[in-house]
């Protein structure tokens, strides 16, 4: 489903580079979970495959489903069944959001030529998700993100993948920030999206995640490459024993 | 000050460019030789004046060469939408009753200008140029002064009661000609008024007079081509008085907007509200000036513009706080939206304050989308134009917020809305 060959990004207003051939490939149904110390490059990578300004791809590449991520527009990508659970959710004032989840799911349908949701068809499915995940339902009419505390920020997050059921699902430390209670509805919610064909990757500084959203597949990121990959045994590893025991690559 | 010989001439020649005025009452042919003593104490407006740096009034009086009756009889599309109103309609500066609705609604009586000014109206000889002249008291507005000395089309609305139904002057324009209108309107105690206007004049001036505890609320749209366009509002509010105003401007080659106003009674509110929407060459210009002359007053002025290609928007705000206009709250923003390199965006904010216990602030801010929101909007599939569009939407939603009224506010949206997905970026 997704591959990524070799990829090196720098930042486009400098010369430093922060993706240093990055190789990573994402089966259907599988769920992939990449940690790293803080600064590695797994936000950037997030980042780049969803089509964020501010980086140049020097080399390599990254496809969905054979077809080039990295010549779309970010909104072609979401068309195309890529989502990225933000680390860190935008605040959007005035803008609401139940008309920005009704308005990008349309265009998202739109683009892929399906008839576009009705207003009532839209409430219903909303609804439902955000009681599965605990949200008040006053809180959707509120301004995208604002005035949401840490933790709801990242359950809405996870409502919008559950709305707009993408292909391919990007989850940038989603666990950061939750309460225990949280962290179960959330993994219950990426659980429940587990069909067989939709695929996982989760970006996760803890072991604790992974308990709930088992993975497939655990790779250590460093330096901007990743450096080790394993089952979710290396999980436990990390969690034991850090990232001491990892080279400094030299940039 | 007296005007240079430069500034004199140029009056005197915008003087001749204009007709003569035909057989009036004394009293309005005194109005209009004292309005023409003021035109040419002041001189024509100059580019290097103060309070002309950043609008070139050429612009605006170039356009007024020529004046081009017509009995046509121009459709067009009513852009307050589904809100009821009672029509008078004028074409090109002439007011046309044969395409007017009857103006008679329980609690207002209209005549048009040249009636008034050939009897005597009570209240109209109190008022015509009476406002526009005190306007003048510290900056000089000249256009305003040459209106009250040519117009001779406009309404005379005399508001004894509570007017359930929207009045909506629409003006078209058909071919090249120019309009001049001057309207008077004067708000008895008590009662409340809503006029709508659309469509462009070259020239126009409104005397609002309200009285003790009466209100006045006013919408207007300028869409539509138009080569200049000089408008002001004097309004004088008496205590616990109310008014509110709102214009959106839509492109355009050149708009000037004015709204003076001064409180004279305690405890009234003036509100003064505007959204601009440029692109292209477009140059729209929102000046305001309020002085508080009472105690207790509240003034606010809300102006958002969105601006691209290579328009201009332009917002001069300034807050005139007398001595012993005490409890006054003054407040003012002004902000805009560039989007692209091109388009500019110019503020002169003012205070000038002579009462110690006052509460008076303004702000201004300039900036382009938040690139982040663009990139949260656009990663869960909402195309770029369209995030932009809700970006301004929400941007923008605080200057219609202004209008007070609901299906007028949305009417308005619904416009800018239009305009975002429409426009183009480009320099033309
Ligand atoms: N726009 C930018 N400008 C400057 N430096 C940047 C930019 N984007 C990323 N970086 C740098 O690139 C490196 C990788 O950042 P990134 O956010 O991808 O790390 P991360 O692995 O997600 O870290 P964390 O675990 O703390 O979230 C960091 O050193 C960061 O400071
Ligand atoms: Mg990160």
């Amino acid at each position: 489903m997704l591959q990524i060959k070799n990829l090196h990004v720098k930042l486009e207003e400098e010369d430093k580079f922060i993706l240093k051939g990055v190789d990573l490939t994402v089966e259907p149904g599988t769920v992939h979970a990449i940690m790293g110390p803080n600064g590695s490059g797994k936000s950037t990578l997030s980042y780049v495959l969803t089509g964020r300004d501010g980086y140049e791809v020097t080399q390599g590449s990254a496809t969905l489903d054979g077809d080039d991520l990295l010549a779309m527009d970010p909104e072609d990508r979401a068309a195309h069944g890529l989502f990225l659970a933000f680390q860190y959710p935008v605040e959007i004032p005035g803008v609401g959001n139940m008309t920005f989840l009704r308005t990008a799911m349309n265009a998202q349908r739109k683009a892929r030529g399906e008839p576009l949701i009705s207003a009532p068809e839209f409430l219903k499915l909303v609804r439902a998700q955000a009681k599965a995940l605990k949200i008040d339902a006053e809180m959707l009419k509120r301004p995208v993100n604002v005035g949401f505390s840490g933790g709801e920020k990242k359950r809405n997050e996870i409502l919008q993948m559950a709305v707009l059921q993408p292909r391919m699902c990007i989850l940038d430390e989603t666990d950061s920030g939750l309460d225990v209670d949280a962290m179960k509805l959330v993994a219950e919610g990426v659980n429940a999206l587990r069909d067989g064909k939709r695929a996982f990757v989760v970006i996760t500084h803890y072991q604790r995640l992974l308990d709930h959203i088992v993975p497939d597949f655990v790779h250590v990121m460093s330096g901007g490459r990743i450096v080790e990959s394993g089952g979710p045994e290396l999980a436990l590893k990390v969690e034991a024993e850090g990232y001491a025991h990892l080279q400094e690559p030299v940039a | 000050m007296m005007a240079s010989d430069a500034k004199r001439k140029a009056a005197e020649a915008l003087l001749h460019v204009l007709p003569l005025p035909g057989r009036e009452a004394g009293w309005a042919r005194e109005a209009r030789a004292a309005a023409r003593t003021r035109l040419l104490e002041a001189g024509a407006p100059f580019r290097r004046d103060e309070y002309w740096k950043y609008t070139d009034p050429a612009g605006l009086t170039a356009p007024l060469a020529v004046v081009d009756p017509t009995d046509a009889r121009p459709d067009f599309e009513n852009p307050f939408g589904e809100v009821h109103s009672r029509l008078a309609r004028f074409v090109n500066g002439r007011y046309r009753a044969d395409l007017s609705d009857d103006l008679d609604p329980v609690g207002l009586s209209v005549a048009t200008l040249s009636e008034t000014l050939s009897h005597d109206l009570g209240f109209a000889r109190d008022l015509f140029g009476r406002l526009e002249a005190a306007g003048q008291e510290k900056v000089a507005r000249p256009l305003a002064a040459l209106n009250t000395a040519c117009a001779t089309e406009g309404l005379v609305l005399h508001v004894t009661g509570a007017v359930a139904e929207p009045l909506h002057l629409r003006y078209d324009q058909v071919g090249t000609g120019a309009s001049l209108l001057h309207h008077l309107i004067r708000v008895e105690s008590g009662a409340s008024i809503m006029v709508l206007e659309s469509g462009n004049v070259t020239n126009q001036v409104l005397e609002v007079d309200i009285a003790d505890g009466a209100s006045f609320q006013h919408v207007r749209i300028q869409q539509g081509k138009r080569a200049g366009s000089a408008n002001h509002i004097f309004v004088r509010l008496g205590a616990e008085a109310r008014f509110k105003t709102f214009t959106l401007t839509i492109d355009g080659e050149m708009t000037r907007n004015e709204v003076v106003l001064a409180f004279t009674g305690d405890d009234a509110s003036g509100h003064i509200a505007g959204a601009v929407l440029g692109q292209g060459d477009s140059h729209i210009d929102n000046t305001v000036f309020v002085t508080h002359g009472s105690e207790g007053c509240e003034s606010r002025q809300v102006f958002k513009n969105v601006l691209t290609g290579k328009a201009h928007g332009i917002f001069q705000g300034k807050i005139f706080v007398r001595q012993g206009a005490q409890k006054t709250d003054g407040y003012q923003i002004s902000q805009a939206v560039l989007l692209g390199e091109g388009p500019q965006f110019s503020v002169k904010p003012e205070l000038e304050i002579y009462a110690d216990d006052v509460k008076c602030s303004h702000g201004s801010t300039t900036g382009r989308l938040d690139e982040t929101a663009m990139f949260y909007l656009r990663s869960r599939g909402v195309p770029e134009r369209q995030a932009e569009a809700m970006l301004v939407a929400a941007f923008a939603d605080a200057a219609f917020e202004e209008i007070g009224d609901e299906g007028l506010a949305d009417a308005m949206r619904a416009h800018a809305a239009r305009w975002m997905a429409e426009r183009s970026d480009g320099d033309g």
